[in-house]
């Protein structure tokens, strides 16, 4: 079960005329996902209504939307997972034409009132799905785990939930002959990525690294197009693209979090310039892709230069705000923090420098909750079913304690999601999940796996089958004197 | 944590931060390097796999990160390092000091460890390769085919990371990674009779170009005139210019090729250095090296043995002393008390020895002296052990094949023949790395010892099988009959008329004459 805070402020003159009872006072909405035949999640969305307080309501008396969210956010309980939401009256300034719904940067929204308590229901209900998260954001997070759901492979694009991941940033220079590339990584990391990482920081520990890499190939030829006169790389050609490199890039050697790859592709001046093309034939605008799980790829031409009677290499002085936006964007997709398609009177605020919002992370915190849990139930269960199967199996104390530890930090997360408790319950949901793995992996338990039945058998019925054989021929024979007797009584000689 | 690469391969750079590594070498060996026949070696390795890292101060647990050290450069370089544990490592005293930078060194950070069964292939040069920037693709390294650098006599890689000062004041430091490869070909006895080489040869490719990375790129071919005649050899393409040093004691000149200067690829888009030599030449004139050693097991039997070590030294009128580092798995129990050292007749005794004894199946014995050469000597050091019977659970898959103790380590600053001047570092920074010389009338040279093969007293693996079956056929028998007798009833029978047997039986007797049954 999971639950979400939700506090709805009603500024004056926005209150609705059909209220069931006057401010403040609570309610409860809760309503099932079912993930396949036999599990499903409850929901469960504890609202408080109340009116707003004279901070509150000065701070709503700004011009512009983004200033009152600047201004309401230290006001607001900040605690991860809860939502604010802030009913304006209809005639109010602070949202532009045409838009109802507002939703800032940290966990608040501002939407208007009009229309009665139906009507704001069913903003509000638009609202969580946006805010919090969706039906299909926990199906996914749980797809990977439970057999039967009912989601395709779609559902299965987002990054799995770790404790650190590595992203590694390649430059691939294929032709260093013709192009020196010069980058500043350093300073385009300080500036453009360590932000968004540290905002991260509360999901998985992140670490970052780049490394120049020369002579890598893609893998694919691509086309040459007369009418453009530039080569073209087809969107069904992208699959193909990145498995010669991988062998190049090398795994991280030293720790063993998962690695996402995002890669500069300079093409060779004979290849130049180099365009991808999506499904429809048109250029991608960005020039670049992304493969779920792995990373992203983006393609920088260079534009040849003015006279040819240039002095190789070329010194290429890579536009690093142009190559991390698009690095960025690609990080936000891989972790499942897209938009998704929204209905026009709902307007979004751009996170700005930090790369995503608090409500983003929440859904994202959500996803990973649920998703460590499922997973720490399926490592247990297939455990349990290990020592089912092969009875040899000695599990030591530490392991016997590791795995109690999983239990009860399982049961403490579920317990803490049920009431609202994103933070804590995100914390002891890793704690399980290290426990769990850590006590399904020691190789102590490997130590007795194989010592087979036969082997036993060999040994002791070379001994045992000479000295029954005997035993079990006579112990016939008096079985068939004892009936012969029986048959005869009297036969005396 | 951030950490950007450009020229330095990422996995290398990771592993060395995450470690707290100081300094690190890996060579890997297949075959021994023939003192005698090929010179001393630019950089000997033992045969096998040989690791020796220093660690920084910071690292609290030095053998957890030994440990984890060996496993990861096992899985980067396709080698199985992981064997490497507590019975085949040593901490050495004396000899293995650090070639880079150290401030104080406190030999507690120092682990060395050989492995002499390894063997090298393809799948350990295509990862060195890897690591370099150009990889095989440009540059020097395209010569380096599998197929041909295999098809020799001696084939040794090796990986160097130490710290260096970034420039003359030493206000910086940073990593320098060396990698080496030593190829023998060895034309001459494997079947064509001449001695005339040229990469196309040796390679079966040319060189067309240089790395566009490199900041140098060069070709030394020695083409040292010998008893002074010259005329004697004549290299073509004619090198563009010449280079005269002193390496290890000796006056060389060498013909240099720069693959970095245009001038070089101008009249023929690759390069094929050829040598011929203008006179026949009858077996190989090297000066024998002036210290050479040998080493070898004798004795008879499973029980006992000895291992006895022979150091030459040939300079005429200097002494100098040298650093013996003896690493004897726990299963040959050496006994010190037998160690003679016995150099012209008289017994020599060492002014240092530095002695740590085996425990079984965790330490191996560790044996380190500083020995002083008299000129033109020999110098022998025996030593016995006993064998040990090891459980049957320990002996490899092939028992019978023999054991291998590791080669043992000589290190001396050898005087040279001939004074050395002070050679520009600057100019030629990868040659004077190669023959360094720390002033100029000696030399430090670090020479290794054949592996011995020993074999051990090996068990019959067959025995649980043949106590199985003995005894169960002796319970089967005695027991069987025992009770029979014990238990057997006895009743009339009546004679029964024919049988298949009996029939056959009368059959063999009319063949035979004699009456039927």
């Amino acid at each position: 079960q999971l639950a979400v805070p939700v506090a709805v402020v009603f500024a004056p003159g926005s209150v609705p005329g059909d209220l069931p009872r006057p401010l403040p006072f609570k309610d409860v909405q809760e309503t099932e996902i079912s993930v396949n035949v036999r599990t499903s999640v409850t929901s469960c969305y504890q609202m408080v209504y109340r009116s707003t307080t004279a901070q509150e309501e000065a701070a709503l008396d700004v011009a512009t939307a983004r200033e009152a969210d600047a201004a309401l956010h230290p006001l607001q309980d900040a605690s991860l997972g809860s939502l604010t939401v802030y009913v304006v009256p209809e005639t109010s300034c602070l949202l532009p034409q045409g838009i109802s719904v507002y939703v800032g940067k940290h966990r608040s929204a501002l939407v208007r009132a009009g229309g009665g308590l139906a009507t704001l229901h069913t903003r509000l209900r638009q609202l969580m799905q946006v805010m919090s998260f969706t039906d299909s954001s926990i199906a996914a997070a749980l797809s990977d785990r439970m057999p039967g759901s009912q989601l395709g492979p779609d559902a299965r694009r987002h990054l799995k939930s770790s404790l650190g991941y590595e992203i590694t940033f390649s430059p691939l220079n294929p032709d260093p002959k013709s192009h020196a590339v010069h980058w500043d990584i350093e300073d385009a990391v300080n500036r453009y990525v360590q932000p968004v990482l540290d905002k991260l920081s509360l999901v998985a520990n992140f670490s970052v690294d780049s490394q120049i890499l020369y002579y890598a190939v893609l893998g694919v030829t691509p086309r040459f197009d007369k009418e453009s006169s530039s080569f073209l790389l087809s969107a069904h050609s992208l699959p193909h693209v990145i498995n010669p490199v991988e062998a190049r890039l090398g795994s991280s050697a030293a720790s063993l979090y998962p690695v996402l790859n995002f890669l500069l592709y300079v093409p060779e001046r004979s290849h130049s310039p180099l365009y991808i093309q999506d499904k429809d034939g048109a250029p991608v605008s960005t020039n670049a892709f992304h493969s779920p799980r792995w990373g992203g790829i983006m393609l920088y031409n260079v534009e040849a230069p003015a006279s040819p009677q240039a002095s190789l290499p070329l010194h290429v002085y890579v536009d690093m705000v142009r190559v991390m936006e698009v690095f960025l964007a690609q990080l936000r997709l891989l972790f499942g923090l897209s938009r998704e398609e929204l209905p026009p009177e709902i307007l979004l605020e751009s996170p700005g420098n930090e790369g995503l919002a608090d409500w983003e992370l929440d859904r994202l915190l959500w996803a990973h909750t649920v998703e460590n849990i499922a997973t720490v139930s399926t490592t247990l269960n297939s455990l349990a079913q290990l020592l089912d199967k092969i009875g040899n199996i000695v599990i030591k104390d530490d392991v016997a304690s590791e795995v109690y530890r999983a239990v009860a930090s399982a049961q403490s997360a579920m317990a803490k999601l049920a009431t609202g408790h994103l933070h804590s319950a995100f914390q002891a949901s890793k704690e399980a999940v290290t426990s769990s793995e850590r006590a399904f992996f020691d190789p102590s338990l490997l130590h007795l796996l194989y010592f087979p039945d036969d082997q036993k058998f060999a040994i002791y019925i070379p001994l045992f089958l000479p000295m029954a054989v005997p035993i079990l021929l006579s112990l016939a024979k008096i079985v068939r004197e004892a009936r012969q007797r029986k048959k005869e009584p009297t036969k005396i000689d | 944590a951030v950490s950007h690469y450009r020229l330095f391969p990422k996995a290398l750079g990771r592993l060395v931060a995450a470690l707290g590594v100081r300094e690190l070498h890996l060579a890997l060996t297949q075959g021994f390097w023939r003192t005698r026949a090929w010179g001393q070696p630019p950089l000997q390795a033992p045969a096998g796999a040989e690791l020796w890292v220093w660690f920084q101060p910071t690292v609290t647990d030095v053998d957890k990160a030994w440990k984890e050290l060996s496993n990861i450069l096992s899985g980067i370089f396709c080698a199985s390092l992981n064997f490497i544990d507590s019975t085949n490592t040593v901490t050495p005293t004396a000899s293995f000091k650090p070639l880079g930078l150290a401030n104080g060194t406190d030999h507690h950070l120092l682990r060395y460890a050989v492995l002499p069964r390894e063997v090298v292939c393809t799948e350990n040069l295509t990862p060195w390769k890897k690591l370099l920037p150009c990889g095989s693709k440009a540059g020097l390294a395209v010569l380096l085919k599998a197929e041909r650098l295999f098809h020799s006599s001696y084939h040794s890689q090796a990986v160097h990371i130490r710290p260096i000062c970034r420039d003359a004041s030493c206000l910086a430091v940073s990593w320098e990674l060396r990698q080496t490869l030593t190829v023998v070909f060895d034309t001459f006895s494997s079947g064509q009779g001449k001695k005339d080489w040229s990469l196309f040869k040796m390679f079966s490719r040319t060189l067309t170009d240089a790395c566009p990375l490199a900041s140098q790129s060069k070709v030394y071919v020695d083409i040292s005139p010998k008893n002074k005649e010259k005329e004697l050899l004549e290299v073509t393409p004619p090198p563009a210019s010449v280079h005269e040093a002193i390496v290890q004691g000796d006056k060389r000149t060498y013909a240099v090729y720069d693959l970095l200067s245009p001038s070089l690829f101008n009249t023929s888009r690759s390069l094929n250095v050829q040598l011929k030599w203008k006179r026949p030449q009858d077996s190989s004139e090297l000066p024998t090296p002036v210290l050479h050693a040998q080493r070898y097991v004798s004795g008879y039997g499973l029980q006992t043995g000895e291992i006895s070590t022979l150091i030459y030294n040939t300079h005429p009128y200097r002494a100098f002393p040298v650093i013996l580092l003896e690493t004897v798995p726990w299963y040959l129990r050496l006994y010190v008390h037998t160690l003679t050292i016995i150099t012209k007749g008289k017994e020599n005794k060492p002014s240092y020895i530095h002695y740590q004894p085996a425990q079984d199946r965790r330490r191996p014995h560790l044996l380190e002296m500083l020995i002083q050469l008299p000129a033109n000597s020999v110098t022998k050091i025996t030593i016995q052990f006993e064998r040990a019977l090891l459980k049957w659970t320990e002996y490899p898959p092939d028992p019978n094949h023999g054991f291998y103790v590791s080669s043992s380590v000589l290190s001396a600053l050898v005087p040279s023949v001939i004074a050395m001047k002070d050679v520009d570092v600057e100019q030629s920074p990868l040659f004077t790395s190669l023959f360094p010389s720390s002033d100029g009338s000696s030399y430090f040279v670090r020479l290794y010892t054949e592996p011995l093969l020993v074999n051990l007293p090996t068990p019959d693996f067959s025995m649980p099988y043949n106590v199985i079956c003995l005894t169960c056929t002796v319970v089967a028998v005695c027991y069987g009959s025992f009770y029979n007798l014990l238990t057997r009833t006895f009743h009339v029978e009546e004679p029964s008329r024919g049988g298949l047997a009996k029939r056959l039986a009368n059959i063999i007797r009319k063949f035979r004459g004699v009456p039927p049954l």
